[in-house]
């Protein structure tokens, strides 16, 4: 150790060379994440294998005597288990995504196409309703206190209660297909989004509208150039919310009434045909779907903040 | 009296001069009510442009004698109500906004009388909606399989009380099973999560990806795993619940001030006791946003749950059957219900936040 030079972190202890890749793995996020990922995976594996044990146990006897290895072999393997292993639902993903085609009705993309249809639909109108009710509360004070309560109020009515009713009624006056889903979806997304983009819009520093109050700026003046731009990052964390509550309500609007296209529907069916696999992966398709659609809005929320010159 | 008050005024008034005048040409029964409560209307239009002052009560007073008078010639003219009973309607609902505005724009004297004004002026508004509903629905005779009237509900949910009681016990049998085990050992993970680094940088994003999952969607195989009654639907309320616990909670574990954490060393507290007596007083704020975002949750979960499969009683279950059997009136009662189990379950947890919590800022 020479005078006038500080030491490497851990240069006392006979440690040589600097932090290697395994231990800067290790102390940040990703290898973590890794760790609880593969822990995750063998937690699902023991699962599987005591959960399937007993039924596996018995169609194995019938057959005659079995070793220890073959019954973990039959328990991660059965047709209908009552816990599927990972590989099962991997290989079912993809026989039911690459190993048809995409507009056949048994492959996945086809129906998550459909499911992502209405909650993109319904996200759009939710988004837009949620934004011009946030204006006319923050502008009117009327609809602030006649409104704001009944918004939080609508919330406590479980929608997704009366999915089916919606569906139904519509259906009743011809409206089938991709908009009851998407009233649905619409209702779950415009509440998170009105109720941040007024928080938004009411959070510009009480200087910068004493400021453009001296420059006389009118109430749309305020409006756009200090009010919305300030709402953006409030806008952006209610979409994520507001998409993923649209994907929900797209997916429970397919379930009730046995409709016959979307991963909804695909749940339907494999709980009423006892095919635990496909229930397994349209669920981790509908999952892959919501980790995709909540990483797009944010990455469209790094692009406007970087438009608007805002640090990430 | 502002611009925008006058012009409804003006409108309210000359609907209402419409509307009288209507009403006597057409005479139907029920016509000297109706042109009645037109003048009322006409009056208080009148007297709100000639006298600011008196708007409030005028406006209030002629707004509900309106909705009374329509009300009660509903009965005769369900599904044939003339142009006369409409542009009453138009009257009496402009009158009622006009009553609205001037109630928000109210300044009151003491903290008490802004409270209720503040309860008054949602209630008004809700209380219109339901009378618009209920005119709209039964003067165009709106087939009750579409939207049923909110007389036809009161009616339903009166006559059902023992089937909506036993209903209610069942799911919230799920709810509050499900909510106790999900919020508790969401909270226990959340203790064990603080005291591993290394398991709050791994479990924490994952745990942030799968409460955006739709999670009623392990709905049936829960029900697969734990059979038809109501332990599965308290399965997929711990699994709801679960997530937001576990994120605010460490959210809130790490919200206790450098400051107020240096003091508890130089007590040479241990980690029990800094736990106990400052992190989690300190982190009870945002324990109690996701327990107040868990009893949402808790309610939509169990219901959801019971479409999958339930004994046959359950709020879920009712309502896909009802839906089934076209009574939709019945399934309006049964959201009644939920809605109002739903705002009570949030309001008793914000009461109890308001206990624990007195001296957060959001409460001086």
């Amino acid at each position: 150790m020479s005078i006038g030079r500080t030491a490497e972190p851990g240069a006392g202890i006979g440690y040589e060379g600097g932090p290697n890749v395994a231990s800067r793995l290790m102390e940040g996020r990703a290898g973590a994440i890794l760790v609880v990922c593969a822990a995750i995976v063998v937690v699902w594996y023991l699962g599987a294998v005591y959960l399937n044990a007993p039924f596996a146990s018995e169609t194995l006897a019938r057959a005659g005597d079995y070793s220890t290895g073959q019954l973990i072999h039959e328990t991660l393997n059965q047709e209908r288990p009552v816990l599927p292993s990972p590989h099962q639902v991997a290989a079912e993903i993809w026989k039911t995504t690459a190993g048809v085609k995409p507009t056949s009705k048994r492959s996945l993309l086809y129906h998550a196409w459909i499911t992502l249809s209405s909650t993109l639909t319904g996200f759009v109108f939710g988004t837009i309703l949620g934004i011009v009710l946030a204006i006319g509360i923050v502008h009117s004070r009327t609809l602030d206190m006649s409104l704001m309560p009944w918004v939080i109020a609508s919330q406590t009515i479980p929608i997704l209660a009366i999915a089916p009713m919606i569906v139904v009624v519509l259906a009743a006056i011809g409206v089938t297909g991709l908009l009851p889903k998407a009233v649905i979806s619409t209702y779950l997304s415009f509440f998170p989004v009105a109720v941040g983009v007024v928080k938004g819009l009411r959070s510009p520093d009480p200087m910068h509208l004493d400021l453009m109050r001296t420059y006389n700026a009118s109430r749309a003046q305020i409006f756009r150039k200090l009010r919305w731009p300030s709402a953006l990052p409030f806008l952006f964390t209610s979409m994520k919310i507001g998409i993923a509550a649209s994907l929900v309500g797209a997916i429970v609007g397919e379930m009730p009434t046995g409709a016959v296209a979307g991963l909804g529907a695909r749940l339907l069916s494999g709980s009423y045909y006892g095919q635990t696999v496909q229930i397994w992966s349209a669920l981790i398709a509908a999952s892959v779907m919501a980790g995709v659609l909540v990483g797009m809005v944010g990455l469209g929320q790094g692009f406007v903040q970087r438009r608007m010159g805002g640090q990430e | 009296m502002s611009a925008r008050s006058s012009l409804l005024a003006s409108l309210a008034g000359a609907a209402a001069v419409v509307s009288v005048l209507l009403v006597a040409l057409n005479g139907a029964s029920g016509a000297p009510m109706l042109a009645l409560a037109g003048l009322t209307l006409i009056g208080a239009a009148g007297l709100s442009i000639l006298r600011p002052a008196a708007t409030l009560m005028a406006s209030g007073i002629a707004a509900h004698l309106g909705a009374l008078a329509l009300l009660t010639a509903l009965d005769e003219r369900a599904g044939q109500a003339g142009a006369g009973f409409w542009c009453l309607t138009v009257a009496s609902w402009l009158t009622a906004w006009l009553f609205v505005q001037t109630m928000a724009g109210v300044t009151p004297a003491s903290g008490q009388r802004r409270r209720l004004l503040q309860l008054a002026v949602p209630l008004v508004f809700g209380l219109w909606l339901v009378l618009l509903w209920e005119i709209l629905v039964r003067g165009f005779a709106v087939p009750p399989v579409l939207l049923p009237p909110p007389s036809a509900i009161w009616v339903r949910l009166v006559s059902s009380t023992g089937t909506l009681a036993a209903d209610f016990r069942q799911t919230f049998k799920a709810v509050l099973a499900g909510y106790a085990i999900g919020c508790g050992s969401g909270f226990l993970v959340a203790i064990l999560v603080d005291r591993v680094p290394f398991l709050r940088r791994g479990l924490l994003p994952i745990g942030n990806l799968v409460s955006a999952l739709p999670i009623v969607g392990v709905a049936p195989i829960m029900v697969m795993w734990f059979g038809f009654d109501w332990p599965s639907k308290a399965a997929v309320v711990v699994v709801m619940t679960f997530f937001p616990m576990l994120v605010n909670t460490v959210a809130g574990l790490a919200a206790a001030g450098h400051m107020e954490r240096d003091l508890m060393r130089t007590y040479a507290a241990g980690y029990g006791q800094s736990l106990l007596k400052l992190r989690l007083p300190a982190a009870l704020p945002f324990v109690f946003n996701a327990l107040k975002i868990n009893s949402t949750l808790a309610l939509i979960g169990a219901i959801v749950a019971e479409f999958f499969g339930t004994p046959i009683v359950g709020m879920g279950f009712r309502i896909s059957t009802e839906v089934g059997r076209m009574n939709i009136d019945m399934v309006w009662a049964e959201i009644a219900v939920a809605a109002a189990a739903g705002s009570l379950f949030y309001a008793i947890v914000s009461l109890t936040e308001r206990a624990f919590t007195f001296w957060h800022p959001s409460y001086r």
